[in-house]
Parts: C-alpha cells; sequence; structure tokens
C-alpha cells in the first residue's frame, strides 16, 4: 500500500558535519507514522580522493572518517523504530563502511540489520587512465599527465530504490548525487516510474534541500539584525515531509535552535545551482525556475512547483589528480603602528621571494584589513584600515615540488627573528593537494550492483 | 499621493543572498526582503553590474537567472575563484565571502520598501 507521507530527515550536511546532528532528529522521526529515513551527506567534490588516499594505505579505510561518531548515537533507536539509513558515507570503500557498521550494530546489539552496498561507481574499474583523460573536461581543471588518484561517476537513485526493495535497513553507497539520497527511499515508498518527470523533480528538489542538512533551518544564514536565528549552537537539522503527489513540507527536529522560513528555504533552493531551469542530475532534468514557497506554520515551510525533463544520456563523474602541494604560513603584529609592521613584513617577504627565483603562484595577505574579497595576487594596497590594530601577514604559495613550497612558509618562520618588531603567532600548512575535473561518461558503460553483507 | 523617496543603499539593507562553488565558478543568489523590490533590482543589479564588481578577482562572465515566483536571482560568474577550491590561495578558497562582496553594491530604491 502507498503510504500518505514519507518523512527523511538529514543527520549531516558534509564530512564534517555536527556529529550529535542526527539524535534530535531521530527521536523526532520516531513520534512519525509512516515510512521514515535518515540521510547522511558527507562527500563533497575532493572527499573521495582523500578516501581514496586513506585506502591505498589501508584497506579497512578510505570511507568517512566520522562515520563512527555519527551512526554510534542513533543506530540502535534507528533499528528499533524502523527507521532506514542512507548516506554515501562509503567514499571510497563502501565494503569496508558495512563491515564497520555491522560491527558497531553488533556491539550494541542490534539484530537482523540488512546492510546494502551500492557498487559500480568508480570509474577506474571501468576506464583506464587514458581513456578517462580522452573526456573533455567541463568543470575544473584540465586532466594533465598527472597519476588519477580517483575517478567516480555520480550514480543516480534507481540502484538505492531497488536495494530499499530488497529489504535493506542501512545503504552504503559511494559516489552518487546528493538529491538521490532522498530520492531513493521516495521511489521505494512511491513507485515512481522512471519516465514519471514531475515526481523525480520534486523529489530531486526535496533532496537538493535537505543534502546540505542545517544550511535549510538557519545555518549558513545567520546575520544577526538582518536574519536572526534563534540557538545557532543547537541548531535543528532539516525533516522533508513528501506525498505521493510530490509534495513537500520542509520542517525540522524538534525542541532545536534554529528556524525553517521562506527567507533560509530560498538561500538554499539556489545553493550551487547554475541554471534554474536546467540542473542535471542522473535521474532526471531538474527545473526549478517556478518553484514557490509559502510558509504554512512556524518552521513549516510547503515547495511546490518544480518541473521535469527526461535525464540526459550521460553521467557526471568527478576525476582526481595529485595537485602538488600549497603552503601557507601566517604572522601577526599587533598594537601602535601594527599596520606598518605588517606592511614591513610584506616587503621583506617579496624581496625574500624574489630571491628565491621561482616561478610558483605566491599571494601576500594581510588579514585584518581586505584579503578574501581581493584579487588573486592580494590587494594592491593595505591601507583600508587604521594603522594600529591585530593584523596578521599571511603568504601562500602552491607547486608540485615541495621543497620550494616548505621553503616559502620558512620566509615567513624566518621574521620572528629577521623581521619587522614584534612579530609573534606563526603558523603554517602544507596541504597535499588534489585538483579535481568534472567529466561526462555515457550512462551505459556505468553498471551498478547492490550487494548485502 | 507623494512619491516615496529614493535613497542609496547598500543591497545588504534590502535583500540577502548566497554563495556556492562549482569548480572555478562561483553562484550568488539574490532575494530581496521584500518581493515588491524585485522589479527595482532588476532594473538596477545588472549582470554588467555584478561582473565590474568581481572583475578584480578575475571574473571573465555574469550570467543572471530570473526567478520571479520566489522572487528572487541567481548570478553564475565564470571564473571567479582564482581556479576554485582546489587551487585558490585565497583564503576562503570556496569563495563562500561572495555573497558579502555582491551585498556591497549600491542601489537606489524607495524609503519605504527597506524593510525586513
Amino acid at each position: 500500500m502507498t503510504p500518505s507521507t514519507v518523512y527523511i530527515g538529514c543527520g549531516a550536511g558534509f564530512s564534517g558535519d555536527r556529529l550529535d546532528a542526527a539524535i534530535p532528529v531521530v527521536n523526532t522521526l520516531t513520534k512519525k507514522k509512516g515510512p521514515k529515513y535518515l540521510i547522511f551527506e558527507t562527500l563533497a567534490e575532493r572527499t573521495l580522493a582523500l578516501a581514496q588516499k586513506q585506502k591505498q594505505q589501508d584497506p579497512n579505510h578510505g570511507y568517512s572518517p566520522f562515520l563512527e561518531d555519527y551512526l554510534r548515537p542513533i543506530l540502535k533507536t534507528c533499528a528499533g523504530s524502523g527507521i532506514k539509513i542512507v548516506s554515501n558515507f562509503g567514499a571510497a570503500n563502501p565494503i569496508g563502511a558495512a563491515k564497520k557498521i555491522s560491527e558497531i550494530a553488533a556491539q550494541l546489539d542490534c539484530k537482523n540489520l540488512r546492510i546494502a552496498i551500492i557498487l559500480g561507481d568508480d570509474l577506474l574499474n571501468v576506464f583506464s587512465s587514458d581513456e578517462i583523460r580522452n573526456h573533455p573536461t567541463i568543470e575544473g581543471l584540465e586532466i594533465n599527465d598527472q597519476e588519477i588518484i580517483a575517478a567516480n561517476a555520480y550514480l543516480g537513485a534507481r540502484p538505492i530504490a531497488e536495494a530499499l526493495r530488497l529489504g535493506a535497513d542501512i545503504v552504503v553507497v559511494g559516489r552518487c548525487t546528493d538529491p538521490a539520497l532522498v530520492l531513493g527511499p521516495l521511489i521505494n515508498e512511491f513507485g515512481w516510474k522512471e519516465n514519471d518527470w514531475q515526481h523525480l523533480a520534486q523529489g530531486t528538489m526535496a533532496g537538493h534541500l535537505l543534502e546540505c542538512g542545517a544550511q535549510v533551518t538557519g545555518a549558513y544564514f545567520a546575520d544577526p539584525g538582518y536574519k536572526d536565528v534563534p540557538n545557532l549552537a543547537e541548531v535543528g537539522f532539516p525533516i522533508a515531509e513528501i506525498k505521493d503527489d510530490g509534495s513537500i513540507i520542509i520542517t525540522k527536529a524538534d525542541e532545536t535552535g534554529g528556524i525553517v522560513s521562506e527567507q533560509t528555504v530560498k538561500e538554499q533552493l539556489l545553493y550551487e545551482i547554475h541554471d534554474p531551469a536546467n540542473y542535471y542530475t542522473a535521474d532526471v532534468i531538474l527545473d526549478i525556475s517556478k518553484v514557490s514557497v509559502e510558509q504554512i506554520a512556524a518552521n513549516r515551510v510547503r515547495v511546490s512547483g518544480a518541473n521535469g525533463k527526461p535525464y540526459p544520456s550521460t553521467l557526471k563523474a568527478t576525476v582526481s589528480i595529485n595537485g602538488g602541494w600549497m603552503g601557507e604560513a601566517e604572522m601577526t603584529y599587533a598594537g601602535p603602528n601594527a599596520l606598518a609592521r605588517a606592511k614591513l613584513a610584506i616587503d621583506v617577504l617579496k624581496k625574500r621571494c624574489q630571491n628565491l627565483k621561482t616561478n610558483y603562484p605566491i599571494r601576500f595577505d594581510i588579514l585584518g584589513t581586505v584579503s578574501v574579497h581581493s584579487g588573486d595576487m592580494g590587494p594592491d594596497n593595505y591601507d583600508s584600515f587604521g594603522i594600529d590594530g591585530d593584523y596578521r601577514v599571511r603568504i601562500a604559495s602552491k607547486g608540485q615540488d615541495k621543497k620550494i613550497v616548505e621553503r616559502i612558509n620558512q620566509e615567513m618562520l624566518s621574521l620572528y627573528c629577521s623581521g619587522p618588531s614584534g612579530g609573534g603567532g606563526f603558523r603554517q600548512h602544507l596541504t597535499d593537494q588534489i585538483h579535481t575535473a568534472s567529466i561526462l561518461v555515457d550512462r551505459d558503460k556505468v553498471a551498478t550492483k547492490i550487494e548485502f553483507i | 499621493m507623494t512619491k516615496p523617496d529614493l535613497i542609496v543603499t547598500r543591497l545588504h539593507q534590502v535583500a540577502h543572498a548566497r554563495a556556492g562553488d562549482k569548480g572555478n565558478r562561483s553562484n550568488i543568489s539574490l532575494i530581496p526582503y521584500n518581493p515588491n523590490l524585485y522589479s527595482l533590482l532588476k532594473e538596477q543589479v545588472t549582470e554588467s553590474r555584478v561582473l565590474a564588481l568581481f572583475s578584480h578577482k578575475g571574473a571573465t562572465k555574469v550570467t543572471r537567472y530570473e526567478l520571479p515566483n520566489l522572487p528572487a536571482f541567481n548570478f553564475v560568474l565564470d571564473d571567479a575563484l582564482e581556479g576554485g577550491v582546489n587551487s585558490a590561495l585565497n583564503l576562503d578558497q570556496h569563495g563562500k565571502s561572495l555573497s558579502s562582496l555582491l551585498l556591497t553594491m549600491d542601489v537606489k530604491v524607495p524609503n519605504d520598501l527597506i524593510s525586513r
């Protein structure tokens, strides 16, 4: 029998999201009558490549590093209340993730949990590296001759729906489209057909609104005096209530902070969207250009008007390659005439870096004047603030040779004893860079497989 | 009926915004607090003005999409992210703070429509 309402909550919107956010979501879901799901979206563009590197070092790793932190507090309640969990926390190692979940379930005495794994996103099993390089880049950097660390296609919602139909309590995916985490459960519950573009569009929009967690419930939104948000420290994560006809209400976990308003929903609706009439996913091309939002009660917003068009013949994939090294180093100058000393530090650094005769890009910032809003190579001048204050000098550089990037950072360190008066608080990072590029692959080449452990 | 006074103010007073990134493209939504400001913002927050505001960051093209039912705009800025999150030397590699840069733009609006 088709249910009247499906409840889907979100417990994480990125790989490092609040570890305890799912607890109030689950507590709220347990009170609902009808099918209930919890999703965790933990896979940004680069996350998978980082996971692939971890897996190369240890074959038991390479899934979401916070998997256990997310699941342990809620797994027993979910198992006991029939809340099914769908997540891409499999990253580069969905099988490893499933084994870990199974281990946690056993420790918590959750019996007979059926854990499904969706395989097939890893294109290194389908294509040679050269074949991957032959696909033109549609977004991001050109794929050069550097080693390909990871190449994964964004799978759609169908395999998730099928795994649920086969009885999965938990579905672990590697790379899939973020909205598929929500659309998969909806297809399973409502039986939406492959060409039911209107419903698939509404379900995809619901997924898009949920996939960034609290970004639809007042987080990444608050601006004191303009957009006030109650109790942001305990912001409640979202729950969508979706009906058979595709109607969507966005609300949030009970007894939490945050706010669900027309404003919060509008901001998230357009987040990371380019052409609102053509948002490509594996399941449908979503058109949100005619969407309306309506506040129907406190913390309840109805979202309607999504349209759908047939899905494209290709799937998007992210290819990750080694990107060399990035160095960052910082030092603070504070108190009387601090800006002049910070500027002197920049002069010294620029001269020292010229002596290194490197062609690596180097950027110089003084934080506290203007930095993030300035151009590629830092601001033209640093005079926008007062001469006293608390200024942080920053240098950033990048290139393939770690030694050169380290050497540029060292120029900042040496300012302790060889720079302007009173520099302090030196910190530095040296980051192993991963570059990503998006390509389109023929969807017929990507075969998915469902396994249960 | 007398016409309300027009005043020059920053977009931040009359609209809110959110920035997202994909590769080297930034998208910034612009949402008026008062829906009646939509057509005025449509006249004033043009693709060319937004491109001028972001050209020092390397932006090469701005496309404005209109969503009259919300109402809101979506600006897509090509090449505005120094290569994007994997490559930028900017402290804010995603360009998350660029929504605030858009909100520094001056607009001329009727005094009585400045409300939140």
